[in-house]
């Protein structure tokens, strides 16, 4: 006759953390960290097309660590439930704390119930009218919320990169300054080797910038993150304007409009 | 907004979580069909009397489309509002104007919105001109059984078509045609009168500012002969709405800009009530 094992609950949760913990440290690192103007994330990521960072609503995006089909999924939830929140009520009332329980509610249930959890670790951010405002919260596997202020690293070099973050990230750090450690941090090994080097081909960074209206998030790239990675570039924020090209306005790179069309100003 | 089934409590509900989908009316079709504009029934053989929005025009030019609406909505022989906003902004590229029903349009014109950034959010990519004047239609059809009790919505689109660096006008019947209109395209209980203003004012080349003046001209005959089209407001400082949309993007013309052409035109048509010719 055989027996089930018993296994202790104890037993269960901490094989389940150790399976999700695991498939995070797999991925490459995501940084998150405030500077004077809004909030700048920072991923390690050759894809321009798979992203890790992505907006959700207004002043709010997300970021996410671990394993694409996942996390997607729970992007693309999270674009539905804001969306659902702002046509039913108003677009102001949309807010990151919202999403962000109803992210950990999820996790917190595929965590217990499903066959396997979430090898993700997610960061909800939602940029205020001032410093003070800004809201950044970090979601792990099991559901767990935490409201962290100014900076979150998470990934694969997570914990190496938040020593650092700690060590040198100040409030109020011009958007330059804040790339460059996050960069700076991002490059080095974890198992202590040789730095590598990272360049904006290899990097996906975008911002929430306090000072748009409506929709503030842009991605950055091209010329214009050139510029704000370099040391010797006096250019330490993003413009005040989209770049003058036809299409979406999601991506500030910083080119100016092709010289053959004109237009004529009108009344 | 039910936010509160599934397997555990406060767990975002399995619509939230089901791939495949980048449209917002599908999603909420499945998960809160009641905030869809079609979905409340009506009892059977009732009619009534709600607010109308009127006349709507829009005209292309070299480089882009300008779209105008007049400020009225009447109900039965009286005006219900005198500043209301018909003509809206569907995205950075795209405009949309309204003419019948007004609460139920008002809330078509949301949900298009919602829904057009809900793809651009979800697919990283513009829809397609083609595309949204598609899901507009669509929209439109799923309002037929209401339209058959009296309200209708009959929207007008427009876009500024990227690949072709131009503007395009599209209009629709209440069954969800979908029909694309060259040059010039008017709806309303006022639009046999702009329409005829503007198969006489409308000229290829024509600039934005050209544009502008001929949507005005438009609205002033709709309102000259059609009761329930405002006319320009001078006492009160009503000018219509008006969107004007090229490579640069949508953007309403201000009330300053707005006041100069119309003072203009009204001006111009003392002595002379069948203005420009």
């Amino acid at each position: 006759m055989t027996m089930p094992f018993y296994v202790s609950p104890e037993q269960l949760m901490k094989d389940r953390a150790d399976f999700a913990r695991k498939g995070i440290a797999r991925g490459r690192s995501v940084v998150v960290l405030g500077y004077d103007r809004g909030i700048a994330f920072v991923a390690e990521n050759p894809s321009r097309a798979l992203h890790k960072v992505s907006e959700i609503y207004d002043r709010i995006a997300f970021a996410a660590a671990g394993k694409y089909n996942e996390f997607e999924n729970l992007r693309v939830a999270g674009v539905r439930y804001a969306d659902l929140r702002g046509y039913s009520y108003d677009r102001s009332d949309v807010t990151a704390r919202g999403l962000a329980n109803a992210y950990a509610q999820t996790l917190g249930t595929v965590f217990t119930q499903e066959a396997k959890p979430y090898e993700v670790e997610i960061v909800v951010a939602e940029v205020g009218e001032n410093v003070d405002q800004d809201q950044i919260y970090r979601l792990t596997y099991d559901g767990s919320v935490a409201d962290e202020r100014g900076f979150i690293a998470m990934g694969g070099a997570g914990e190496q990169i938040t020593a650092g973050l700690q060590e040198r990230w100040r409030p109020g750090m011009t958007l330059g300054d804040a790339l460059g450690l996050a960069v700076d941090l991002l490059r080095q090994d974890p198992a202590g080797g040789p730095s590598r080097t990272l360049t904006a081909p290899q990097l996906e960074v975008a911002v929430l910038d306090r000072a748009r209206p409506r929709r503030t998030f842009r991605r950055l790239a091209g010329p214009l993150l050139d510029a704000l990675l370099s040391r010797e570039d006096p250019t330490t924020d993003v413009p005040a304007d989209d770049d003058p090209i036809p299409g979406r306005h999601d991506t500030l790179t910083g080119q100016s409009a092709p010289p053959d069309h004109q237009q004529g100003d009108p009344a | 907004m039910n936010l509160g089934t599934g397997g555990g409590a406060g767990r975002l509900p399995a619509a939230f979580m089901a791939t495949g989908s980048s449209s917002f009316t599908e999603f909420i079709g499945a998960h809160a069909p009641e905030l869809l504009p079609s979905r409340r029934p009506l009892p059977v053989g009732v009619t009534f009397d709600a607010p109308h929005g009127t006349t709507i025009v829009s005209l292309t030019y070299d480089g882009g489309f300008v779209m105008a609406g007049d400020r009225r909505a009447t109900m039965g022989n009286l005006i219900a509002n005198r500043d209301m906003d018909k003509v809206f902004r569907a995205d950075e590229y795209s405009a949309v104007g309204i003419a019948g029903t007004a609460g139920i349009a008002i809330e078509v014109v949301k949900l298009f919105q919602v829904e057009l950034e809900h793809y651009e959010k979800i697919e990283g990519t513009l829809l397609s001109l083609e595309g949204k004047a598609n899901r507009l239609a669509t929209m439109i059809r799923s309002n037929l059984p209401m339209a058959m009790q009296g309200l209708s919505v009959v929207p007008m689109f427009a876009g500024f078509d990227l690949p072709s660096m131009g503007g395009r006008i599209f209009s629709y019947d209440v069954s969800g045609g979908c029909y694309e209109e060259h040059e010039h395209h008017s709806v309303g209980s006022g639009s046999l009168f702009a329409r005829g203003a503007m198969k006489k004012l409308w000229r290829p080349g024509m600039d934005a500012a050209a544009a502008i003046r001929v949507a005005v001209e438009a609205l002033y005959d709709a309102a000259d002969d059609d009761s329930a089209t405002g006319g320009p407001d001078l006492s009160r400082r009503i000018w219509p709405t008006m969107a004007v949309v090229d490579v640069e993007g949508l953007r309403f013309l201000g009330d300053q800009a707005l006041a100069a052409v119309v003072e203009q035109i009204v001006a111009d048509r003392r002595g002379n009530p069948g203005g420009a010719r």
